[in-house]
């Protein structure tokens, strides 16, 4: 590949911080000092070439380091990895956390979607407006932006503060610059913001996981159970109760075994789609292709969804064994967590446990001596709702932009660097250690025929204990909005997060189960039920989803890309009307979103208006 | 614009000859050998379904959702450019759904990009009914970006770009390997660009204008023509074509001469010529100066 770069260098600091990740340079050709010996060795092809899957981590090592990427520093990393630019700025560019322009070293997100919304951010935006200058102006060596959901939602209003610096342990760099931090401020005041803004390693630390699990210790919890009891950083701890016998069932099973189960047990996937897990490792376990690849989605970015944050920060040994598990059924010996980039605590307790079961055998050449090769890696994204698309997570890992790609072929034939993959959400994943520790049959004996098991629910908003719920499938809305605390005048309830649906508080005895909640129109999605009293202007609720989806559309289909906005500004016109008012552009949002549901590429199109749709058709917003 | 002759389906036969598919379009049994897609047979039958983003050189990127379809069976529309023939699929190109999916794509497009220079689209937007005004005069529009004239030979017109990816892949992997443009940013906000949005002369474009080929908008063009639309004196009815083999080396690429009183304007190539599938070099795309150079 003949590349063309323009003159721009990057600085020692960001050097260093590219090479920190990639390693020294090799030779000229790749960015280093160019000898003599360059002069008659070329390195090229495919060597040079495959390494594209590092562009992700080696922009996050820039970003974490400088806070933003500079000309300089996009071209050292094009060249180290044998990028053309333009490929480099293009997948730079699609992250809303990276910025390819000047920005102060601590960046504050601000979460202004809609559990937050429903928990006063916006009188939290306005006293940051007057306390730290309006959004996206540096001051004082900050800024603060709004932001998507930040997965906090038990916690809402909430912030982050991320801190641009040198390696954490690694103390200042000669320049003086400060070590990397993040701070998570929730429930964020505007004097907590603030703090954190200007010193995030002096933020007061987060409470423990299992504060957002108001059920932790009960006995009769399942994917929950640990969490609260063990301690999340000890493995040994994290044996002592239970951990690592699936796995071990696992070996004694035998792959196929193992899909058996799985597929007796009913389980469908989690993330939204609720496709059966064993007839997706089955294919992929079937492909006569080599190499065969594991998928672990986190990317858990759908507004008012934090389930598989508390499952990886309370119990992240469980994640690693049931990847471990999934990787020995469908014959796959490298896994990826793809782990959305807003969650540092995840990303250090996962970290922490993947070092740990490496060292002590149960990741590596050989796992617990049973001759399976099997290792994970954990991937960051970088703030883009897209990349949780089964497809788009690929090209993310792959170094490419986000964006979705065609099905046909499914990725359980060509996934992850065109190879057959099997990619499965967290809380799925979570599901396959009761199935061995139990067996099938013991764990479809929870829930209903249709859904087996028992289901995590992110429930936030208007209520009084917010935080995940574990229930048997087939409990009503009723009931876990009792467990919750359901405010006094509940409005409606979102089920399923912005791609969901609402609900009316005369509908609260749906059952929560697949069947059930499609039987009544609405979806399960990814288990977000999201409760909105009286208090909340549902026009403004409707178009904070609509900026969502028009910020978050990748932009590579037309319905999608254009649809999302022409819906966002109908949506503000009608913000304050009624009736015959708003029926011209009821009718518009109906035109649009049919071809948005019917003709875009992936599932962020074509379920981008359901709920906003559902508002009017079920809670009569606009009358 | 030119009127590209319309490619004719050759199947380069390698070994055994490929087996047939049959399928339902449009209640009618079509046959169409394995791999070709619905767009392929709807083509062999006479059936004129819309593309913007398809290109016959190209692979299918199924980006601008004009020729969706409806498939038997199937939870939302399929493209016709990109879904292979199987068999026993039934197919309808002309229901309700479909028409009312491209229907909107045209009015989504129509309203946010300056459409002006793109062939077809007039009469589809008749056909089908479509009214990119009923979005209000304060629909957001890239129409108002300013074009970017940057260098002698072509210009990029981007408030033109429909974001139907041919450029980027002309210029990447699928022919020119010089990988000078690619998408920047996300969403309504995205552009083709090159590295750090700078101009072409300091990008990798090596001038082949392969872009300019495949770009179906006119958002690439070339600067003669872009000076004439702006000094009013394009005039494509006035225009003749003549396909000639281009002189400086010894490849042999066909080259048709776009004419205007008596000056060449534009240089395209045949998309079915077997050298060139449509490409050229920057000699061969705008090395003709010579040619009418009369001092």
């Amino acid at each position: 590949m003949d590349l063309h770069f323009a003159d721009a260098k990057p600085t020692d600091e960001e050097r260093d911080a590219v090479d920190g990740y990639l390693g020294p340079p090799e030779s000229g050709w790749e960015g280093g000092e160019r000898t003599e010996a360059d002069l008659r060795w070329a390195r090229g092809g495919h060597a040079a070439r495959d390494r594209r899957d590092l562009l992700l981590p080696a922009l996050h090592a820039v970003n974490d380091r400088i806070g933003w990427i500079s000309e300089g520093a996009l071209d050292y990393v094009c060249r180290r990895l044998t990028i053309p630019p333009a490929e480099g700025y293009g997948v730079a560019t699609f992250y809303a956390m990276f910025s390819v322009n000047p920005r102060p070293a601590r960046v504050v997100h601000v979460c202004t979607d809609l559990a937050c919304a429903a928990r006063g951010s916006r009188a939290l935006v306005a006293a940051l407006e007057d306390r730290l200058g309006p959004a996206g102006a540096a001051r004082d060596g900050a800024v603060w932006q709004p932001s998507p959901c930040l997965g906090l939602c038990e916690r809402a209003p909430a912030a982050l503060v991320i801190q641009a610096g040198t390696a954490p342990g690694s103390g200042p760099s000669d320049a003086g610059q400060a070590e990397y931090a993040t701070a998570v401020v929730a429930p964020a005041t505007a004097e907590g913001v603030v703090a954190a803004a200007h010193a995030p390693q002096a933020a007061p630390a987060e409470p423990q996981a299992a504060e957002a699990v108001p059920q932790a210790g009960d006995p009769g919890l399942v994917l929950l159970r640990r969490i609260g009891i063990v301690d999340p950083a000890d493995l040994d701890d994290y044996r002592a109760n239970g951990g690592y016998t699936a796995l071990r069932h696992a070996f004694a099973l035998g792959p196929s075994g193992v899909i058996r189960e799985v597929l007796d047990a009913g389980l469908v996937g989690r993330g939204g789609a609720a496709f059966p897990t064993g007839r997706k490792w089955e294919a992929t376990a079937r492909q006569p292709e080599r190499t065969h690849y594991l998928v672990c989605n986190a990317d858990e970015s759908e507004p008012g969804t934090f389930k598989d944050r508390v499952l990886m920060e309370g119990d992240p040994y469980a994640l690693v064994e049931a990847m471990t598990i999934a990787g020995y059924a469908v014959g796959a010996h490298r896994g990826f967590i793809y782990l959305r980039g807003e969650y540092p605590r995840a990303l250090h307790r996962l970290n922490h446990a993947i070092n740990q079961t490496r060292a002590r055998g149960l990741l590596g050449e050989n796992v617990l001596g049973q001759g399976y090769a099997f290792d994970i890696e954990i991937r960051r994204g970088a703030g883009a709702y897209i990349c949780g698309e089964e497809t788009a997570i690929f090209n993310s890992i792959e170094g490419q932009r986000g964006e979705p790609r065609s099905k046909p072929p499914f990725p359980v034939e060509k996934g992850l660097f065109g190879k057959p993959t099997a990619v499965n959400n967290v809380e799925t994943l979570v599901n396959v250690l009761p199935i061995l520790e139990r067996g099938a049959a013991a764990y479809a004996a929870t829930g209903t025929e249709g859904s087996t098991g028992t289901k995590l629910f992110c429930v936030s908003g208007t209520v009084s204990r917010p935080g995940i719920y574990e229930l048997p499938f087939g409990a009503t809305l009723r009931e876990l909005m009792d467990l919750a605390g359901p405010p006094e005048s509940l409005r409606a309830v979102l089920l399923g997060g912005a791609a969901g649906g609402f609900v009316r508080p005369d509908e609260l005895d749906i059952p929560l189960t697949f069947e059930g909640t499609r039987a009544a129109g609405t979806t399960l999605g990814s288990g977000v039920v999201l409760a909105l009293d009286d208090s909340v202007e549902l026009p403004r609720i409707l178009l904070r989803i609509a900026e969502f989806f028009r910020d978050e559309s990748c932009g590579q289909c037309v319905p999608c890309r254009v649809g999302t906005v022409r819906q966002e500004e109908a949506l503000h016109r009608i913000a304050d009307r009624t009736g015959a008012a708003a029926a011209t552009d009821i009718a518009l949002l109906r035109e649009v979103g049919q071809a948005m549901r019917d003709a875009s590429i992936c599932g962020l199109g074509q379920t981008a208006w359901n709920a906003v749709e559902s508002a009017i058709d079920r809670l009569g917003a606009y009358e | 614009m030119t009127t590209v002759p319309k490619p004719v389906p050759v199947p380069v036969q390698l070994g055994l000859p490929r087996r047939l598919v049959e399928f339902a379009l449009d209640d009618e049994p079509v046959r169409v050998p394995e791999g070709s897609t619905i767009l392929d047979a709807c083509e062999a039958v006479g059936k004129d379904i819309p593309t913007l983003c398809y290109g016959d050189t190209l692979t299918p990127k199924n980006a601008c959702r004009v020729c969706v379809v409806e498939v038997e069976g199937a939870r939302t529309l399929a493209p016709a450019c990109s879904r292979k023939a199987e068999p026993g699929m039934t197919v309808r190109t002309d229901t309700e759904r479909a028409r009312h999916s491209r229907k909107i794509v045209l009015e989504l497009l129509a309203s946010s990009v300056d459409l002006s220079t793109t062939p077809h689209v007039a009469g589809w937007i008749r056909e089908y009914g479509a009214e990119p005004d009923r979005f209000g005069p304060d629909a957001a529009t890239v129409a108002d970006r300013a074009p970017k004239v940057d260098n002698d030979l072509y210009v990029r017109d981007y408030g033109k770009c429909i974001m139907c990816y041919k450029c980027v892949d002309a210029c990447g992997d699928q022919w020119q390997n010089t990988f000078a443009i690619a998408v920047a940013g996300r969403g309504f906000d995205n552009t083709i660009s090159v590295e750090h949005d700078a101009p072409l002369t300091d990008s990798a474009c090596v001038y082949c204008g392969n872009c300019i080929e495949v770009c179906p908008t006119g958002a690439l063009s070339f600067k003669t023509e872009f000076d004439m639309r702006e000094a009013g004196t394009w005039d494509e009815d006035a225009q003749t074509e003549a396909t000639t083999i281009c002189a400086y080396c010894g490849v042999g690429c066909n080259l048709t001469l776009h004419v205007q009183d008596n000056e060449i304007v534009k240089v395209t190539s045949p998309h079915d010529n077997p050298v060139t599938h449509g490409n050229l070099c920057i000699k061969g795309r705008f090395g003709f100066q010579h040619v009418q150079n009369r001092d």
